[in-house]
């Protein structure tokens, strides 16, 4: 099996280096052929790492520099289940963009293939590396290759300021994690994450180590797109081809999640202060924050795209909440959240991708009534928004109710009510555009809504050109999604997963030690149903249905009585709007703002 | 040990982030962003200096000499290969949008709001 592990980044980055060199002689699609079979084999071999992974952790010394009496100096890819599966959603989720943009542009061009599989590389990197310093160089090269996907088309302004806002906050996060890289070695003389954490383990957290664990949780919370590091998402999003968009929305932002899981467990959780309910208050701030601001942004779109983006922006904030439970259910429900939320929300961004192809347009009030002549898109972007709420047993539910457990069982019982409210706004919101758009429901001027400046055209208009095609990648994302909770022993897995993703000391041991202990995991039971969750779950599906009933037929309501109160949530909401200025020199005031809260904070809570 | 080299590295990561926020033109702002940046390398070549110690290149010197942290000197030619990268990604960006939209302003490009 060890040949397997450097794989998975090995294939798409010679590919990528094939595909530069030769790709301007090959025949017009064969590029595509190549792009999508390196991004095929990559999935398939993290599926099958995943497998193995389940048993035993996998540890991989490139150039065999093992360590020499538990003391690390070579560089090592550490795989656990987790990373494994990081890396499988991150492979399915490049081949079924590949898929799409096959029927999607006019000419897709080599340079667009390159880039995905250096980006495909990178993220795996990220996942499975075990080495702090390898870490920012995955985070880099995955960066570069987003902000030139983010501006792969540019013939006009706008996605010029998206991709630039996108880049300069993003650089700004890896600078601070750099120099919380730095300040780590400075104080342990260690690059590879379990030699860190074994170095130090049991001692008091001192300035250094505080600092250092602000600018790495921080710079990574900036990918995260958690409040208020969140900005440069949606003018992302919104400007980059919608294929790209699958991969930041599905798997680029939970890479920074994952990112501080990692770290908190594998460096920090050994040092005794970074495990009271101070500290887990830090974190759960943020992420509620991020939930809330997220979804309200969300339900003030008309933008199809920057809509996804804010919902993405909210189901971060979810995942954090999840990991700052810092529980072993907690992690597990976030695991299985993310696998989901990728699954769906990669679907509703090819069904909107499908809309811009078909139609000209990702605006939702533009596209009223238009959307009829696409059923199917409409049906399966219908289903996929209901499904991301979790109604019991479908889409993210298995996610939401391990959340929910283990925010109860730490007598968290607010959480689950934050989770279903920012679960009803997005998907309430999405619901709201596809009544409007495929059955035309609802008034044709909405004055709460953001204006909209008009949208590129990423692709002409072809109506000789099949849709049933482009909705094969579409169908298989929709339905995994939605049927993902059902698969048996998963809920098994993950929890089985989680405590030892969160085990520090057996990671340390086996990553410098070489102890490996097998563990079998032959549980195959389907996911339990608590009344409670099962309750939670059902108030956000309906819940969303009736909030974007409400809205389309807003004017049916009493008016005066909505009238007026739309005045006065216009009024409320007006701030929160006017901060999302699209100025970069505001997303970075606020990125340091929020750096220098966290920083704070954790030295409070520590002392 | 002198505390300077740490404190310059801040000052100069916080003068850099100043000037991204105060920046009105393009390629100002990625200068900027190269600044910020250029105070991680002074950081790590600080951790790794070893008073007294010599160039990490271990030919014909005896063994034991003294010499600075090469650990670091390897995050730093990495680091800088990243910036390199990043800094020409970004003007490449900026001289496209001279181009469509024929401003440097990042203000005047009429961003997206809400």
């Amino acid at each position: 099996m060890d040949v397997l592990i450097p794989l998975p980044v090995a294939i798409p980055l010679l590919a990528a280096a094939f595909l530069t060199a030769f790709g301007h002689f090959m025949g017009p699609r064969l590029d595509d052929v190549i792009g999508l079979a390196a991004a095929a084999a990559t999935a398939t071999i993290s599926l099958l790492l995943l497998f193995d992974a389940s048993g035993h952790d996998l540890v991989y010394w490139f150039g065999g520099w093992r360590p020499r009496d538990g003391v690390a100096i070579g560089i090592a890819f550490t795989i656990d289940a987790f990373g494994a599966g990081v890396a499988s959603l991150v492979g399915v989720l490049v081949t079924a963009a590949l898929a799409f943009s096959w029927r999607y542009f006019d000419e897709v061009g080599t340079l667009f293939h390159v880039l995905m599989l250096v980006f495909l590389g990178a993220m795996i990197g990220f996942a499975l590396s075990g080495d702090l310093f390898n870490m920012f160089v995955w985070f880099e090269l995955m960066s570069v290759a987003a902000y030139a996907l983010t501006g792969y088309r540019v013939e006009e302004a706008s996605p010029l300021e998206g991709a630039i806002n996108f880049a300069v906050t993003n650089s700004v996060g890896s600078f601070c994690i750099l120099f919380g890289t730095g300040l780590l070695y400075a104080r342990t003389g260690a690059l590879n994450l379990a030699q860190i954490g074994h170095t130090l383990a049991g001692h008091q957290a001192d300035g250094l180590v505080v600092a250092a664990f602000a600018l790495l949780i921080g710079g990574l919370l900036v990918k995260a797109a958690v409040v208020p590091f969140h900005f440069w998402l949606a003018d992302a999003h919104a400007v980059a081809p919608t294929p790209v968009c699958v991969l930041f929305s599905g798997i680029m932002v939970e890479l920074g999640i994952y990112g501080v899981a990692r770290i908190y467990w594998t460096v920090f959780a050994g040092v005794p202060e970074t495990h009271g309910p101070g500290f887990r208050a830090v974190l759960l701030g943020f992420g509620t924050a991020g939930a809330l601001v997220g979804g309200t942004m969300c339900f003030l779109q008309r933008h199809l795209k920057r809509l996804l983006a804010y919902s993405t922006i909210s189901h971060a904030g979810i995942f954090l909440i999840g990991i700052a439970l810092l529980s072993a259910k907690g992690l597990a429900g976030s695991a299985a959240y993310v696998l989901s939320h990728g699954l769906l929300k990669g679907a509703l961004f090819l069904c909107v991708g499908i809309l811009l192809n078909k139609l000209s347009s990702v605006d939702e009030l533009v596209l009223q009534r238009r959307g009829r002549e696409l059923p199917l898109t409409g049906a399966v972007f219908a289903l996929c928004a209901i499904a991301i709420a979790g109604p019991p047993p479908f889409g993210t539910f298995l996610g939401k109710s391990l959340i929910d457990e283990g925010a109860t069982a730490l007598d968290y019982h607010w959480i689950p009510l934050v989770v279903t409210v920012a679960s009803i706004l997005t998907s309430g919101a999405m619901l709201r555009a596809a009544g409007r758009i495929f059955l035309g429901l609802g008034a044709s001027s909405e004055p709460y809504l953001s204006e909209e400046p008009d949208e590129q055209h990423e692709v002409e208009r072809e109506p000789g050109r099949s849709q049933y095609l482009m909705l094969v990648p579409v169908v298989a994302l929709a339905v995994a999604g939605i049927g993902i909770s059902l698969v048996p022993g998963l809920e098994h897995h993950t929890e089985a997963a989680a405590s030892r993703f969160r085990d520090t000391h057996a990671y340390v041991d086996g990553v410098l030690n070489g102890h490996q202990p097998h563990h079998a995991v032959l549980n195959f039971d389907l996911l339990t149903l608590t009344a409670p969750s099962v309750l939670w779950g059902i108030a956000s599906a309906l819940g969303a249905v009736l909030l974007a009933v409400a809205a389309l037929n807003r004017e049916r309501l009493r008016p005066g009585v909505v009238k007026a109160s739309l005045h006065w949530l216009n009024r409320g909401l007006d701030p929160i709007r006017a901060l999302h200025s699209g100025a970069i020199g505001d997303y970075v005031t606020w990125l340091v703002v929020g750096m220098t809260v966290l920083g704070g904070l954790f030295a409070v809570v520590v002392r | 040990m002198s505390y300077l080299p740490y404190l310059l590295a801040v000052w100069i990561f916080l003068v850099g982030l100043f000037g991204i926020v105060r920046s009105r033109n393009f390629i100002h702002l990625v200068v900027c962003l190269s600044v910020t940046q250029s105070s991680t390398y002074v950081l790590l070549l600080s951790i790794g200096y070893v008073k007294g110690g010599t160039a990490p290149i271990f030919k014909d010197v005896k063994p034991g000499t003294k010499a600075v942290d090469p650990v670091v000197q390897a995050l730093t030619l990495t680091d800088i290969v990243v910036s390199v990268t990043v800094a020409a990604l970004l003007l490449s960006l900026a001289i496209l949008g001279k181009h469509h939209a024929g401003t440097m302003d990042p203000e005047e490009l009429h961003p997206m709001q809400g």
